[in-house]
């Protein structure tokens, strides 16, 4: 049947506007559109969900149905699935490391006030971002040092060397996080000076950092560092660590802002020019808030990475949470449970990786100006 | 639309001096002895064939193209080198580009008033007022609140005149405003340029509307190859045209 057939005349333009074309409906016609189009997909669609109940079915049974959650030894561990006792049982060490436990309060309420900052930055509902901008970037470190590290105010003093679990782990990510990201722009924005010494030392940080692993950036803080200091000056392992985090992630952050200043078209810069900004204000106010925008992605997508790469020090013996779940597992009380552990760990690293990814991808949303064309 | 100039000049200083201005990009020879006088409330039309200098000229009177000989005088300052100088300069000359430039991330009241508060130091209140007043006077008051990209190129054309006026400036340079723009467009940022001619701005506008030249223009400036080839008055320049290159240009934009 042409449609020409059964359309009715219009005198031109008087052509009313018309819904568009209704082919399926509905949950059945979805269905029908996307799984079952012809045979080929539909025997892909079955062999698809025959997949997912081969692996799903076991997984869930062994994590949920017959997992073990009471009890305080392995011989609470009985029915043959996940014995996920055994990481109920070392929680507290995983969480907070060998950090004092009637001093574990003071983690906890850091942690407290780094979920009330985030929730406040994250939650569009919530006003007055610049309030908790600055409360996030400028109090927030002071007050999370000295509950932490203490040593003051009547807070007895906890060394690095018991920091570790996860809390060491979201020290390592979110001090490394907040540092690199701005050193990255500066060096973003170094790389394209137009002064040539300035540029070339942000080229060359850049490709030496970049150039480099990780690991290796680490064993040459932690030991070939030393060696160069003078004698009985010591720095803490864990400000060695960070710092080379920082100098290696910034690197990185560098190529992702600077993929963005190269997207925005000239004709920005020159608007900016022409109306008089100096080159610090077009930056901040015109050029930068764009490129980032666009490299939200790409900055989201180094975070991830470094969140994970956090994991690496325990080469240099510092217990993040990968670490002291390693560790937990060598106990003679509790061989043979690595599944668990490992699974937990994964579990909680993929929760924060996804959470950023989440927050990014709405933030994306949120800064999207005008239509797509 | 003329405020109050913001330091006192002669009143019969030039607006603009071009003394000698020659420009290269590497090798290539783009101005070549470039001699211009602009007086005060003049409106100067400047068109010639692609490849000409016409924008690379009146880009170098605030800056955005650096020439490498001659002098270039705007509102009784010389441009050099200076950054101070430069940001001076650029505070009293307004900028229209063909392809708007916009700052897509702000909304139009914003766009309006972010140079007014950043580089003029006014109080955010008094920059919307003044914002609000040119975007009337532009016709777009009701759009303040969008985003650039929700608006027509006309619009956005409309809304990148009033920024430059919310500057307060005392020349505006046009680089082929309309260049960009669908047909139907092209009339509504035309009436706005006209209407801006008549408070007595000095206007140096790059274009290839004959129309408005001969409406608005005190003097037509013909460039070909970096030179400038032929300046006269718009009713002499179309009918009588005193060059064999003016002619050929004219015969060739006015067949059609």
């Amino acid at each position: 049947m042409s449609e020409s057939s059964v359309q009715q005349e219009y005198a031109p333009g008087t052509h009313p506007d018309w819904d568009p074309p209704v082919t399926e409906v509905g949950v059945i016609g979805w269905l029908r559109e996307n799984l079952f189009s012809n045979w080929w997909n539909s025997l892909l669609t079955l062999l698809g969900i025959y997949l997912a109940y081969l692996i799903f079915v076991p997984l869930i049974d062994w994590a949920v149905v017959h997992a073990d959650w009471s009890g305080d030894t392995r011989d609470a561990c009985t029915s043959g699935g996940a014995c996920w006792v055994f990481v109920k049982v070392r929680l507290g060490q995983f969480l907070y490391g060998f950090y004092p436990a009637d001093q574990v309060w003071r983690v906890n309420l850091t942690g407290a006030l780094f979920a009330l900052l985030i929730l406040w930055l994250t939650l569009p509902r919530i006003p007055y971002k610049r309030v908790a901008g600055v409360l996030g970037l400028v109090v927030f470190p002071v007050v999370a040092y000295f509950l932490l590290h203490g040593g003051s105010f009547g807070l007895s003093e906890v060394e690095t060397t018991k920091w570790g679990g996860l809390t060491l782990t979201l020290v390592l990510a979110v001090v490394g996080i907040v540092a690199a990201f701005p050193l990255g722009i500066l060096l973003a924005l170094g790389r394209r000076s137009e002064m040539p010494i300035v540029r070339a030392l942000s080229v060359a940080y850049i490709e030496l950092w970049r150039g480099v692993p990780l690991i290796t950036v680490l064993f040459m803080s932690s030991v070939m560092l030393p060696l160069f200091l003078p004698e009985g000056v010591n720095f803490d392992k864990l400000l060695r660590a960070l710092i080379g985090i920082i100098l290696f992630q910034a690197s990185y952050i560098a190529e992702v802002v600077r993929g963005g200043l190269q997207a925005i078209p000239k004709g920005q810069y020159e608007a900016a020019d022409a109306l008089g900004l100096n080159y610090g204000k077009k930056m901040i106010l015109i050029i930068l808030p764009q490129a980032l925008k666009l490299v939200i992605p790409g900055i989201v997508n180094t975070f991830n990475e470094l969140f994970k790469d956090t994991t690496l020090v325990l080469i240099i013996g510092l217990l993040d949470l990968l670490a002291i779940i390693k560790a937990a597992l060598e106990d003679p009380n509790w061989l043979g449970y690595s599944i668990e552990g490992y699974v937990f760990a994964g579990a909680v690293f993929w929760i924060f990786c996804f959470g950023m990814s989440r927050y990014s991808q709405a933030l994306e949303r949120k800064l999207h100006t005008g239509h797509k064309r | 639309m003329t405020d109050k100039k913001t330091h006192p000049v002669p009143e019969d200083m030039p607006a603009v001096q071009l003394q000698g201005v020659h420009k290269w990009y590497g090798e290539f020879h783009v101005l070549k002895n470039i001699n211009m006088d602009v007086a005060r409330g003049e409106r100067i039309v400047i068109c010639g064939p692609s490849g000409s200098g016409k924008s690379t000229m009146i880009r170098c009177i605030n800056r955005l193209e650096e020439h490498q000989k001659g002098h270039i005088i705007v509102d009784g300052t010389e441009l050099t080198s200076d950054v101070k100088n430069i940001e001076q300069i650029r505070r009293e000359v307004g900028m229209v580009f063909q392809h708007f430039n916009l700052f897509p991330h702000l909304t139009v009241l914003e766009n309006c008033t972010l140079a007014p508060i950043w580089v003029r130091k006014m109080p955010r209140a008094e920059a919307e007022e003044i914002a609000m007043h040119y975007l009337e006077k532009v016709r777009i008051p009701e759009q303040a609140n969008k985003y650039p990209g929700q608006l027509s190129g006309g619009q956005q054309q409309r809304v990148a005149i009033a920024r430059s006026l919310c500057m307060n400036p005392a020349i505006m340079l046009f680089d082929e405003p309309t260049s960009a723009l669908d047909p139907e467009m092209i009339k509504e940022v035309l009436d706005t340029m006209i209407e801006l001619a008549e408070t007595g701005m000095t206007m140096l506008c790059v274009t290839h509307e004959m129309g408005f030249a001969k409406t608005v223009a005190n003097r037509v400036v013909f460039m070909d190859g970096g030179e400038i080839i032929e300046t006269n008055d718009p009713h002499e320049f179309f009918d009588n045209p005193q060059h064999e290159r003016t002619q050929l240009f004219l015969s060739q934009i006015l067949q059609h």
